[in-house]
Parts: structure tokens; sequence; C-alpha cells
């Protein structure tokens, strides 16, 4: 038989981990409709026939968040063949509250009581039979993360699912409250007959409806018809008057006693309590004093795994991130070079193609992999221990106050290494509104990459002292665009107060090295093939676009150019038609020319682009001339130190090393001379790195953003806030800073 | 008194919870009913949120929300 099973129960239940289990490695990540919430879906590993989806993690089936909407309509609408309910062991009446208000769907549902190695360290006993004596349905004991019991629970599962099981109907509600169900129930069956065929789902779904117009749900009580509403709220009205006006709170009381009653007769606890492992790290990790230190500390760990090239202050020491980044792109040559041979006697165009738009595309994709890996592995680790609901906690008053939970600082801190990881990170946020708002402000932070674009025009700009504060106050720039951005799109588009903060803090949990790896793996995959689309048709565009013009293709240019080739020089590309049509648009901002507006453009495909364009367009200043004196100041060591082969100038290998190595690094004051005929002042120069700083990131981090948003016109939106944020703030930097300077 | 009355470590027993709302229904689903014992674990290291135990777990909440909440010792 085929059967689709859905596993419901609270985050931190464990319900992540038995999904592995039961699936292994293979799942399906998808998303839930309209919604920044994954979907998981898998096959049992030992029947191939039970389908296994996840549902989000729940509290409760209420209305007030995206992941209990979900939920619930998943389980009422689509109506799952069996509902598997984890249940966390440790903390057994809080779990219990969702079972209450799954069995009220109707639908076959077992019962898994997890941790049940913490239940038996800590001296709790349950009485499963009662339990289920209580429920009519299977209780089954399990240890997810040890595989134990899982066996069992699926020939539950599928039992119940065989037999249709339906749970008892529980006696939880008073009189007066079942009466108003009952009354409500009529009114919404009065309308049609029941088929016989259908009579038992319907019914079910009816019922469940009553309860709920009864709750005071919002959406289920909008969709009543204009027919039932009155006779509705004359029941609801009687009904308030019993439940000391308020059958809403009456409810979730009734529903809490009728588990506390359960829970004294069937789960006998240890009367002290015992101060377990997480306590005793709670005290230290939370401690009034060293709170903040150890947060800093593991921020300053997590960032340095992933990004830094002097690991730990130990020159040299690369990062697990950046080794394997370094890894990839090596690998990464090695095929490129292979490729080179195989198409070097094709046409020019072909050969560009291949090499600058196809391997460079790819590779854009998989230098961004390793990063991806080893950040989210750490994530998963924090989240899985426990320690990322603690950062909330300790960052919560300082984010509030920009409309933000203290969650939003892992994806801002990682947005000061590389927006790709970064912006995927904001999946750990609570709120959908979070993890938007977050995606928009982490493409603000200066990522590595924006680094070469700051040194390169601090060093020509500023020439007279002030680089690192010039450097230093781009930092602070993205840090209040940021805050500014998000009060903005906290009062004006959200329109909302503060986001509430009623959080579980969960025990502490040493993380499986499965479950991390799992993560990692489900990341990278996500990333390679979402973003990696969008990466990779977009540079193979902007790459069209920068090497082609009309004369390519009436023969103009292949008659002109010595090859015969068909391409264009940047200068008179597509790209720099388009450079010249857009560039009035940056008049206001000062730097209204073509050549710094097609600078912009080829910093979407990474941002140090940036560098390499502009010295590529400014070729009066970085001719072969230039290029033979300025290196001819360098001893032979350091030319070698900069990447000629044996220490040799070669005027081939020049220019790349001019735009990677020295103008990356700042390392040349005069760079560009006659780019100060287009950007004439610093209050220009300043706008145009904060433009650069805060536009649009780059193709790798919109794909992400896409990836996280799910829908184009969110990411569209996203994009122009970011735009809009951009043009704004510089407009101001160069107006007010031609006013003062 | 409010639970923002209570001091760490000390215990209360829960009379009501503020006014109708999303903010209400979500700390009834999360255990915090009339009659329920909640006790104080700690204060954030910044003055706010708090920590406290109900029902057995630790949830964390605002002063804020915290102080819709009526408590008797």
């Amino acid at each position: 038989m085929n059967y689709t099973i859905a596993l419901a129960g609270n985050p931190n239940s464990g319900k992540t981990t038995l999904f592995n289990e039961l699936t292994g490695a293979k799942q399906h990540v998808g998303n839930w409709p309209g919604v920044t919430v994954d979907k998981k879906e898998g096959t049992y590993k030992k029947n191939k026939e039970i389908n296994i989806l996840d549902l989000p993690g729940t509290y409760s089936l209420s209305p007030y968040s995206a992941e209990e909407v979900i939920a619930r309509d998943y389980i009422v609408k689509n109506r799952p063949d069996a509902v598997i309910n984890i249940v966390d062991g440790t903390n057994i009446e809080r779990n219990l509250y969702l079972t209450l208000q799954i069995i009220e769907t109707s639908i076959p549902v077992v019962v898994a009581v997890n941790m049940m190695d913490e239940v038996e360290d800590s001296g709790i006993v349950i009485n499963f039979e009662k339990l289920s004596e209580a429920f009519g349905i299977p209780v089954i004991p399990i240890v997810a993360r040890k595989g134990k019991g899982l066996d069992k629970l699926m020939e539950a599962a599928v039992r119940v699912a065989d037999d249709k099981t339906v749970p008892k109907e529980l006696k939880i509600f008073d009189s007066n409250i079942n009466t108003a169900i009952d009354a409500v129930y009529e009114v919404l069956t009065s309308d049609y007959n029941v088929s016989k065929r259908d009579a038992v789902e319907k019914d079910a779904l009816n019922y469940w409806k009553a309860i709920k117009v009864v709750e005071n749900d919002d959406i289920v009580t909008g969709e009543l018809t204009n027919n039932q509403k009155p006779e509705i709220i004359a029941i609801l009205g009687e009904a308030e008057k019993y439940a000391d006006g308020d059958t809403e709170a009456k409810i979730a009381d009734l529903r809490y006693k009728f588990i506390t009653n359960l829970v004294s007769e069937s789960v006998k606890k240890p009367k002290t309590h015992i101060e377990t492992g997480s306590d005793k790290i709670d005290k230290i990790l939370t401690n009034r004093f060293l709170a903040i230190p150890i947060f800093a500390i593991i921020m300053y760990i997590m960032f340095a795994l992933t990004f830094s090239e002097n690991l730990f202050f130990v020159e040299g020491l690369l990062s697990p991130g950046i080794w394997l980044a370094g890894v990839a792109e090596t690998l990464w040559g090695y095929i490129g070079s292979g490729v080179d041979a195989l198409v070097a006697n094709t046409s020019p165009w072909v050969y560009s193609l291949v090499m600058d738009g196809i391997i460079e595309g790819l590779g854009a994709i998989i230098g961004f992999i390793p990063l991806v890996l080893v950040l989210y592995m750490l994530i998963s680790f924090l989240e899985d221990c426990g320690y990322m609901a603690r950062i909330a906690f300790v960052m919560d008053r300082i984010f509030r106050k920009f409309g933000l939970s203290g969650r939003s600082f892992i994806p801002l801190l990682m947005g000061f290494g590389c927006s790709v990881p970064a912006t995927m990170a904001t999946r750990t946020l609570d709120t959908e509104k979070d993890r938007t708002i977050t995606t928009i402000l982490t493409g603000f932070m200066p990522c590595g990459a924006k680094l070469p674009i700051f040194a390169m025009f601090v060093s020509t700009f500023f020439v007279d002292g002030s680089k690192t504060l010039i450097t230093y106050s781009l930092y602070m720039l993205s840090i209040v665009v940021a805050i500014i951005v998000s009060l903005l799109l906290n009062k004006f588009v959200y329109k909302s107060k503060a986001s509430n903060f009623v959080m579980e803090l969960p025990k502490y949990r040493v993380p499986t090295l499965k479950s991390i790896g799992i993560h990692g793996w489900e990341k990278v995959k996500g990333f390679a093939v979402k973003a990696g689309t969008i990466i990779f048709i977009s540079t193979i565009i902007i790459w069209a676009l920068s090497n082609f013009n009309a004369n390519s293709f009436n023969g103009v240019n292949a008659a002109n150019n010595e090859d015969e080739s068909i391409m264009a020089e940047m200068d008179e590309s597509f790209l720099a038609s388009v450079g010249n049509v857009v560039a009035p648009v940056f008049k206001p901002l000062g730097f209204g020319e073509w050549r710094p507006t097609v600078g912009v453009v080829t910093g979407w495909i990474a941002k140090e682009m940036v560098v390499v364009t502009l010295a590529q367009l400014y070729d009066e200043d970085v001719n072969l001339e230039y290029l033979e004196e300025f290196f001819s100041a360098y001893s032979e060591e350091e030319l070698e130190e900069l990447g000629f082969e044996d220490g040799v100038y070669d005027e081939e290998a020049a220019f790349d090393i001019y735009a990677e190595a020295v103008l990356w690094e700042g390392g040349d004051e005069n760079a560009l001379r006659t780019m100060k005929n287009d950007i004439k002042t610093d209050a220009a120069a300043y706008a145009y790195m904060a433009f650069n700083l805060l536009c649009m990131p780059c193709f790798a981090a919109v794909g992400a953003m896409k990836r996280e948003l799910k829908t184009w016109k969110m990411t569209g939106a996203a994009i122009g806030v970011q735009m809009l944020t951009a043009y704004v703030v510089s407009f101001i930097i160069y107006n007010v800073g031609s006013l003062i300077f | 008194m409010t639970l923002n009355d209570l001091k760490t470590g000390q215990t209360g027993t829960v009379q009501s919870i503020g006014e109708k709302g999303p903010m209400r229904k979500r700390l009834m689903d999360m255990g915090v009913t009339p009659g329920t014992t909640i006790k104080v674990i700690k204060v954030a290291p910044l003055g706010d949120p708090i920590e406290v135990n109900i029902r057995g777990y630790e949830l964390s909440l605002r002063k804020d929300e915290a102080k819709n909440i009526k408590i008797e010792i």
C-alpha cells in the first residue's frame, strides 16, 4: 500500500532527527507555496511505498504563524494516511497540547515519545499503556538519535493507516463548550447533504471547524458564509457567558487541565529536581557577566573557521572554509586548462564563451560551495546544541530596538565575510518578516569582495592620511544604513510593533554528526541547483553584453579585427551603450559617466570585478607602457611575490597582476588618473564606494536571496529596496559632501 | 502583582494573562494558563528578556510581556 505519513511535533522535539533516521540521507527539500518554510519529503528507507513528510515544528495549531497554518492545513485538508506526533518525553506536558489538537482532527495518529534515554536518566517513569488507553491510539517510546524503537513506531503507523483508526473522542471540554461546538456543527452541516461515501471525512472536518469557530479562530471564522454568521454569533455569545466572557482562554485552560490530570496519572516524576548537565552549562553560558564575552568568542570562532586566512592568529593558517574554497578553485583551474586546450583552436567568440562565460560562471558557483558548507554546518551545530536560542536571548534587547530578533545577528555578522552563506543563514530566523528583512540587510554588509573597491578608491582619492578612517567609516555606514532600513521596513511595510519573544529555551544536547552533515549537504545542494542557475545565466548575459556589439553580426568587427573575431572591445560593446544610456541616472550621485556605470554592472558578477573593469576601461591609464614603467620600480623578489613567474616581468600577465595584486590592495596611488575626469571629487568617489557597497549584491548572493525568499516578486522587491537605498544614501553623501568640502 | 515583580528564583501562580489577542493565545499555547506555577530562573545579561520555568521547561519572554501576566505568590 502507498501511504503518506506526516511527522508533526514541537520544535526541539527531535522531529528532524526522526525524519533523517526514517528516510536516510535521500530527501527532497522543497517549499510550501508562498512562504519561506522548508517542505521536506522522503521515503521510508525500509519500505519505499511509504512517503514521509516533515511538517514544520509547531507548538499548537492556532493560526498565528506561517508554520502553524501550514501544519494544520496539511493535516485537515490533505488528510495524510497517518500522522506521527513526536513528543519530547522530558517535557511531556507542553508537548501533549499539540497532541490533543491533532487528535481533534480525527485523523489516524501515533504518538512517539522521544528522548527516552534522557527521560530514564532523569528518573521519570511514563506509563505508556495508560496514555495509549486514554487517547485510544498507540503511544510508542523511541530514542530517535539512536534509532531505537523506530521499527515499532512505523509498524504502529502503518497499522493505524490500514485500519483508519480514529482516536477516541476525548472528554476535554465542559458541557457549555460542548453545547456550543455541537450547535456550530449543526449550522455548518445544515447547508449540504452529506454524501455517504465522504461522510466520515467531511464530518471530521466540520467537527474540527466547529471547535475552531468556538475557539475564535480567525481563519476558520473568516470562511463562514453570510447565512451562517448571525446564528453562529448568537451561539458564541451564549457560550461566552458561561466561560467568564472568554471562551478562547477557557478552551486552552481546559486542554491543559486535561493534560495535567492525565500526566499526574501516567507519569511519575522524581520529587527533587536533579540538576542536569544542561542546567550547569547554561549557568555559565548565560551568566550575567560571562554571557557576552563567551558569545563574542563563539562568534569570532565561527567567523574565523569560515573566512579567516590567519586562523586563530596563526600566520597563513587557512580556515576550513577558505582552504576548501582554494582546493575547489585549484581543481576547477585544472578543469579550466583542460577545457582551454580543447577549445583553443575554435573561433575567438566560442573560446571566450567557454572560458570567460561558462567556465567563469560555473567557477563562481563552485567557489562559494565550501563557504556555504562550512558555515551551515557550524550553524546547524549551534542550532542543534541549543545555543542559537541563547544567542537570541542574549542579543534580543539590542536587536528588538531595530525591529529584529537576536537571531538576525548571525546572518548579519557573516555578511562581513560573504553574502552568500549569510543570506542562506536567514532560514534559522523565527518569522517570515525577520527572514525577509534580514535577507535585505545582509546585502548591505561590506563582504570580502567589496574590500578591493574600497582599497583602490581610498588609495587613489584619499591620499593624505585618513585611509583607515575612510574604510572604517564605510563599515559604520553599512551598519547605520542597515539599522535605518530595518526600522523603515518595520514601520512602513510591515507596520508591526516589535515581534513577540515568547520562545522556548531548549535543553543543551550534543548534536549528531549525521544531522549536521545532512544539513550542510542539503544547503549545498539547494545552493548549487537553485542559486547556481541564476548565477550561471546572469554571468553569461553580462559576458555577452560586454563582448559584443551591433557590428558583431554584420561582419564589420570580423573585417576589422586582426584575428577575424566578431567580438568587440568592452568600451565599444553593448554594455558600454547601456552604460551611456543609464549614466545620466547617476549624475546626481557624482559619477554619471558610462565607465563608472559599467563598473557597477560588472560588480554584480562579483564585487571585486568593479576594480578589474575600471582598469580595463581606463586603458589610457593602464596601457602596456604604464605597466612596464610601474613594475620597473619593483625588485625581482617583489615581482615574484606579486605573481610574475621567476620574478621576470611578463607583458601578458602584467594587466591581471596589476588589477588583482596591486589595485585590489590599493597598491598604486596614481592608479587610474583619467578616472578623475569622470569621478571628479572625493565626495563623488565616496558616493561611488557607498553605491557599490549598498546596491544589489553579486548574482551569487541574488541566487541565494531567491532561494530564501522563494518568489521572484519578493526577490525583486528586496533588490528594489537595496537599489533605492544605495541611490538615496549615495545622493545624500555626494550632495552634502560637495557642500562641506 | 505581575510576573515582572518576581525576583530571580521566586515562584508564583499565574492568575490571568493580559488582554485577548495573538500574544495571549501564544502564551497560553505555551502552557502559561491560570493556576500554573511559574518560576523566574534568570534575567538576560542586558537586563531583558527573562527566563522562567513553567510545566518543567524553560521559556523566555520580554519584560513587556511579563508585565501582563498577573501572579500570586
